[in-house]
């Protein structure tokens, strides 16, 4: 499929999506049941799913992807490797929220790409999570690793360990063992609120290299002051994807990069028709509730 | 079937909750569905909690079993998690210590030794948000020294005092600070990364949801 093909096939959903949200309000206004004030987050995703997956389909038939450089995670290799020869662990910590938050799940798909990597070396690990769930999700994740890379017999259960359930708590724990065991990394992927500064500045007086990403946009500037490399917002979620050199995977960040092209459009378009006067109708479009 | 039946669930769970976010809940099925998966997350996780207790345990008494280094911390972590859980588990009808209710060993604990300790460790913030700054502000080039001029200004605007001086200075700097720093520059970049990191978590629930994604599952 060609790129004038993608662009006619996106025009033809999205007359389908209005066609449909226009049905959907006329059917629904009797039942109630359907918020038709929510029709336009409906388009939204029916055009934004369609989009990914076509790239995933062109993936899928083989079609190269160009994806940008990520510093950042380029260097993990190289980081670990640097532990490796410290002789020293790696810490791995995926934020501090329950695993029902997508950051969080994030933080586990690349933490399980970093334990292949500290498998392949017997670099030892350590990731202190704050919630039971993420154990349990974080020890599954790791033991896999571990038997991918044929070393099951160096997966030690204790490698990924519950420490404490108050954020701050949690906070005391994890500085803790920095300034005792100083790691040669320390890996921060996932939801951070306001313990970011207090374990990236402490990683930083222990000496650590470190990588953070975080989608929390207040976070950013404290990762980015104290880290070696940070990923910001969209760039943790594309991190499990990178890492793989998956196809499949790759195909969903370029169909998520092309949304990104058709909302910045929409932006400009509304930041003029508002400038002349002529935006009421254009923003009512993009109002939900 | 390890990853088949994860898949599954959570395609199901995740069609559920894109559902319900388009039917009202008084009014329909899928809309009351929402509450009700949530409910049964907070449940799940209650069972999980034993996992936390026993890796926790697991691990400090091990450390002070082998009488490795720091392990009067370990035996205090140990005996703190069985202090602060058991009498909050017993009946109150034993005695008005047990239970999570205001005089019990529970509450005391909780206000008088953990809130403090945790205030503590927000307050120690300060020191760390200084030295921080310390190393982010030191002008090294253009880039370092535009970011050194623009934190000053707002850092002055922020506090009464300073925002005096700016006004004497000029009177109208703290509102052109107002609304081309912290309106125009700051609030378009912080948007720009909040639609980005929208767009990613969207992306990633899709590609969970249809089992794309697996690598959350160790594969």
């Amino acid at each position: 499929m060609t790129k004038t093909a993608l662009a006619r096939t996106t025009l033809l959903l999205v007359i389908l999506a209005v066609s449909f949200s226009s049905w959907a309000t006329a059917q629904t206004e009797a039942a109630s049941a359907f918020r038709s004030e929510r029709i336009n987050a409906l388009v939204l995703v029916v055009v934004f799913s369609t989009v990914i997956l076509i790239y995933t389909r062109w993936a899928r038939l083989g079609k190269k992807l160009f994806i940008r450089k990520i510093n950042g995670l380029d260097e993990v290799e190289e980081a670990v490797g640097r532990a490796t020869e410290m002789g020293r662990a790696v810490l791995f910590i995926p934020g501090i929220q329950e695993i029902d938050n997508i950051q969080t799940i994030a933080g586990i798909s690349i933490l399980g790409r970093v334990a292949r990597i500290t498998a392949r070396y017997e670099t030892p690990l350590r990731v202190p999570v704050p919630y039971p769930m993420v154990l349990a999700a974080g020890q599954e994740v790791v033991e896999q690793a571990y038997i991918a890379e044929g070393k099951a017999d160096s997966y030690n259960k204790d490698i990924v360990r519950y420490v404490a359930g108050e954020q701050f708590a949690f906070t005391a724990t994890v500085n803790g063992m920095m300034m005792r065991e100083r790691p040669a990394t320390n890996i921060y992927m996932g939801a951070f609120y306001a313990e970011s500064l207090l374990l990236a500045e402490t990683g930083n007086a222990a000496g650590s290299i470190q990588i953070a990403g975080t989608a929390e946009a207040a976070q950013l500037p404290f990762f980015i002051a104290a880290c070696d490399y940070t990923l910001m917002g969209e760039e943790l979620y594309a991190a499990s994807a990178y890492l793989s050199h998956e196809p499949l995977l790759l195909g969903g960040l370029k169909g998520q990069d092309w949304i990104k092209v058709v909302l910045v459009t929409a932006i400009v378009v509304g930041v003029a028709l508002v400038s002349l006067g002529w935006g009421d109708w254009y923003i009512s479009i993009f109002q939900s509730v | 079937m390890r990853t088949t039946v994860p898949i599954i669930i959570a395609f199901l769970s995740g069609l559920v909750m894109v559902l319900a976010f388009f039917f009202n809940p008084e009014k329909s099925t899928i809309g009351r569905f929402e509450p009700e998966v949530l409910s049964w997350v907070t449940i799940v996780g209650g069972f999980t909690l034993l996992l936390g207790v026993v890796s926790i345990v697991r691990v400090n008494y091990g450390a002070v079993q082998r009488r490795s280094p720091n392990w009067g911390y370990k035996l205090a972590t140990v005996i703190s998690v069985f202090v602060m859980a058991l009498p909050a588990m017993l009946p109150t009808r034993w005695s008005p210590l047990f239970g999570t209710g205001p005089g019990s060993i529970y509450d005391w604990l909780f206000n008088y030794v953990d809130a403090p300790m945790m205030s503590t460790m927000f307050a120690m913030l300060a020191f760390y948000i200084a030295s921080a700054a310390f190393r982010a502000f030191r002008a090294r080039n253009a880039e370092a020294t535009l970011l050194l001029v623009t934190a000053t200004l707002v850092m002055l605007w922020r506090v009464p005092m300073g925002e005096a001086l700016l006004q004497n200075i000029h009177h109208d700097l703290p509102g052109l600070i107002n609304t081309y720093i912290m309106g125009g520059a700051n609030m378009a970049v912080q948007r720009g990364i909040i639609i980005g990191a929208a767009l990613g978590a969207a992306a990633m629930s899709l590609r969970i949801m249809l089992g794309i994604e697996r690598t959350y599952m160790g594969h």
